[in-house]
């Protein structure tokens, strides 16, 4: 039971990770269509962000906690403004053109991000320094779950319902609902789709940031790669859940990291990937809507 | 010069200069603006270095000099290459200089065959003039000019876009390997196994994911890619794991085992026969029935579906036959390295012949040898920039589709051609 409790937590904390990089993507093509196959560069830049932000505040002593703090706050900073400028350059232009341009425009981008981050720092694997306190209470129940992964389902609890608030209540969120169901209708009732868009993508970086600080630091070492596994993972979740629907990302995410856990504990850690894929193999083929999403019938 | 060009000259220069701007103060202080903010954004990754175990810092402050002189310059280009696009949206249909250029070339017979006995002529001499490693090289450049060709039957001519191309070629390479090792088979026996096992297994995949439209469709033979990846990397028992299948046999010339340079040489021949093939296939594929029935598939599913044309059959059919030249190429390639492990055949050897497929310009024969010509030789000889080749594959990748999204050579759909004089008479 305690091994399966175990798994559990693990599971939840990895689908945490997942969903908060699934809210980008399905924000994305909700809103655009588009597979924003960068974002899980996004998220590695943010990682990255976070480490040498880090690296430069323990040098200077500062707490452990206000180091997270400050790190996080860096890697939103920096992450979405990479995600503004990677629209504005590669995907804006692209915006009329037929449906596989942005998407090829998109594995460039992502290649050619992956690969700056390797030469600008290192192709090894970095070591992260723990920033997430670590609590008291939780050593009677530690064998169970740590701290660390208290934290990461708790921020992410909290970043879902502030965009879900968000999103339901404020007007930059109206504008988002209105340009996600008809981008034409949007403009004419004098949204700005341009800066809606860009703003999309803002958030979406901002949480692949959060969740890239946390899990690094959970899991201790990143390197330039970490970015496209989770990423497809991150999609699969997405799309499990029904893409374009935020609650959607954020039960695939929990789904696909609960279906992990569990194949990798009770069947084998060898093809920890491959139930990922399958299990979206298996959802496109068969539930190509997702969990939670609406069937859209294609017009002519 | 004449006062003419010179006035033309100048409206050049400042049309590259201000494009998008309204003066040359404005297009400088853009600039300077786009340089800031991508100083700005490159500062963390580009100039600090830290090591969080021996707390050690190094800055590297003159990369953001670097980032800024090449931001400043590269943003003007950049504007003008956006306001060349705008105006160049209504006449984009027109041939560039070189594409029409090659055009007349192929329809003079006189120079197509003069041309033709050249090529042939400096593949047979090719593995005599250079030394091994430059047969090598030339031998790799002409299996991805068939993989790209293979690719570009799914993503340029059926508009499926495939990012685990590679599977067919690990599954083709693999057969190969195992086949060798276990019973002995030789490579010509297994050229053939290797096309039937890719189509198989394009047909095995294809079947299910061909309901889904294009982008999950990418994102599901991703999946496939890995999965197989992976299968290699953990079924030990039978792959041999991550260490690979080594000395695997080369081909024999009618019995005749060649040694290194002499089974090199024949490699090449076999390679430039294969291409010829293939390029001799994909040419009358493009133009027959199932071909046209692809571009119309690619242009609009729906209109497709309606003028009678079964979608299922059509998408599978592009899937298998663009399987079959991956499993080929596999075979050639296991039987040219003589090893291989599951390494080779990650998600970026899909990248780099996708890259291939769209800078040469999907759909174009002409341009995916171009592309494999320009992508897998000119890194060979740039080895000291190898660590920037994906670096510029990507950033290359980008600016093809934001700015050519046609690729370097565009292809070009045959004009069929109504004879009136002749219906008429016909109708009389």
């Amino acid at each position: 039971m305690e091994y399966f409790l175990e798994l559990f937590m693990g599971g939840l904390t990895r689908g945490s990770i997942y969903a908060l990089i699934a809210l980008g993507y399905t924000m994305v093509y909700g809103i655009i269509e588009l597979i924003n196959f960068a974002h899980g560069e996004i998220y590695m830049i943010g990682a990255f962000t976070g480490l040498i932000v880090a690296g430069l505040l323990t040098m200077l002593g500062f707490p452990t906690s206000a180091i997270l703090v400050i790190a996080i706050v860096c890697a939103i900073v920096w992450a979405a403004a990479y995600g503004l400028t990677i629209e504005k350059m590669a995907y804006r232009p692209l915006r009329s053109a037929p449906r596989l341009s942005p998407l090829i425009s998109a594995i460039g981008m992502s290649i050619f991000l992956q690969n700056y981050v390797m030469i600008a720092q290192t192709s090894d694997f970095l070591p992260f320094p723990e920033l997430i306190p670590h609590f008291d209470f939780m050593d009677k129940v530690g064998s169970i779950m740590s701290s660390a992964e208290l934290v990461i389902i708790l921020a992410t609890v909290a970043s879902c319902v502030g965009l879900t608030l968000f999103i339901k209540f404020t007007k930059l969120g109206k504008a988002m609902r209105a340009t996600a169901q008809n981008r034409k209708m949007a403009m004419l009732v004098g949204i700005n789709v341009d800066m809606v868009i860009s703003a999309t993508f803002v958030i979406g970086s901002s949480l692949a940031a959060v969740g890239g600080v946390l899990i690094a630091s959970h899991i201790g070492q990143i390197n330039y790669y970490i970015g496209f596994i989770a990423g497809i993972k991150a999609f699969t979740a997405a799309v499990l859940g029904g893409i374009g629907s935020l609650p959607g990302a954020m039960l695939g995410g929990l789904v696909l990291g609960l279906t992990e856990a569990f194949a990798t504990g009770y069947v084998s850690s060898d093809y920890e990937d491959v139930f990922a894929f399958l299990l979206l193999v298996l959802i496109l083929i068969f539930r190509p809507s997702g969990i939670m999403g609406k069937e859209k019938t294609q017009k002519v | 010069m004449s006062n003419e060009s010179k006035t033309m000259n100048q409206s050049f220069v400042r049309f590259f200069l201000t494009a998008g701007c309204d003066g040359y103060a404005h297009a400088v202080r853009k600039s300077f603006l786009v340089a800031l903010w991508f100083v700005f954004l490159t500062f963390p990754i580009m100039v600090i270095r830290v090591n969080t175990i021996e707390n050690t810092v190094v800055w590297h402050w003159s990369r953001i000099g670097y980032v800024a002189l090449a931001i400043f310059f590269g943003s003007f280009v950049w504007r003008w290459l956006l306001a060349r696009k705008e105006l160049k949206k209504d006449e984009s249909q027109n041939e560039t200089r070189v594409e029409s250029v090659l055009t007349r070339m192929q329809s003079n017979p006189i120079f197509k065959f003069s041309a033709l006995a050249v090529l042939a002529l400096a593949a047979a001499v090719y593995p005599w003039a250079f030394n091994l490693y430059q047969t090598n090289i030339m031998i790799s450049c002409l299996i991805y000019i068939v993989l790209g060709l293979g690719l570009n039957i799914v993503v340029g001519l059926a508009g499926l876009l495939d990012l685990g191309y590679v599977a067919f070629y690990a599954v083709g390479a693999y057969a190969y390997a195992l086949c060798n090792m276990h019973w002995g088979l030789g490579f010509w026996y297994m050229l053939p196994v290797g096309a039937v096992l890719g189509a198989v297994l394009g047909i095995i995949l294809g079947f299910p994911v061909l309901r889904l439209r294009g982008d999950y469709l990418a994102i599901v033979t991703l999946g496939f890619g890995e999965i197989i990846r992976l299968v290699l990397e953990n079924w030990g028992d039978v792959t041999m794991g991550p260490s690979g299948i080594s000395s695997i046999a080369r081909p024999d010339l009618f019995g005749v085992k060649l040694g290194v340079v002499g089974s090199t040489q024949y490699m090449f021949y076999i390679m430039v026969g294969l291409l010829v093939f293939t390029i001799f296939c994909v040419n009358r594929l493009q133009n027959s029935r199932i071909g046209r029935a692809w571009l119309a598939l690619r242009e609009d599913e729906i209109a497709c579906q309606a003028m009678g044309i079964d979608k299922m059959k059509t998408k599978l059919m592009a899937f298998a036959l663009g399987a079959t030249w991956a499993g080929m190429a596999g075979v050639v390639f296991a039987a040219k390295t003589t090893f291989i492990n599951p390494a080779s055949f990650t998600f970026w050897e899909s990248a780099i012949i996708l890259s291939i497929v769209v800078i040469g310009g999907m759909g174009s024969i002409r341009g995916v040898i171009a592309g494999a010509i320009i992508l897998i030789l000119v890194p060979e000889y740039l080895r000291e920039f190898a660590q920037f080749r994906m670096l510029l594959f990507g950033a290359i990748m980008v600016l093809v589709m934001v700015f050519r999204p046609q690729g370097l050579i565009s292809a070009k759909r045959k004009i069929y051609t109504y004879k009136v004089a002749e219906a008429g008479a016909a109708n009389e």
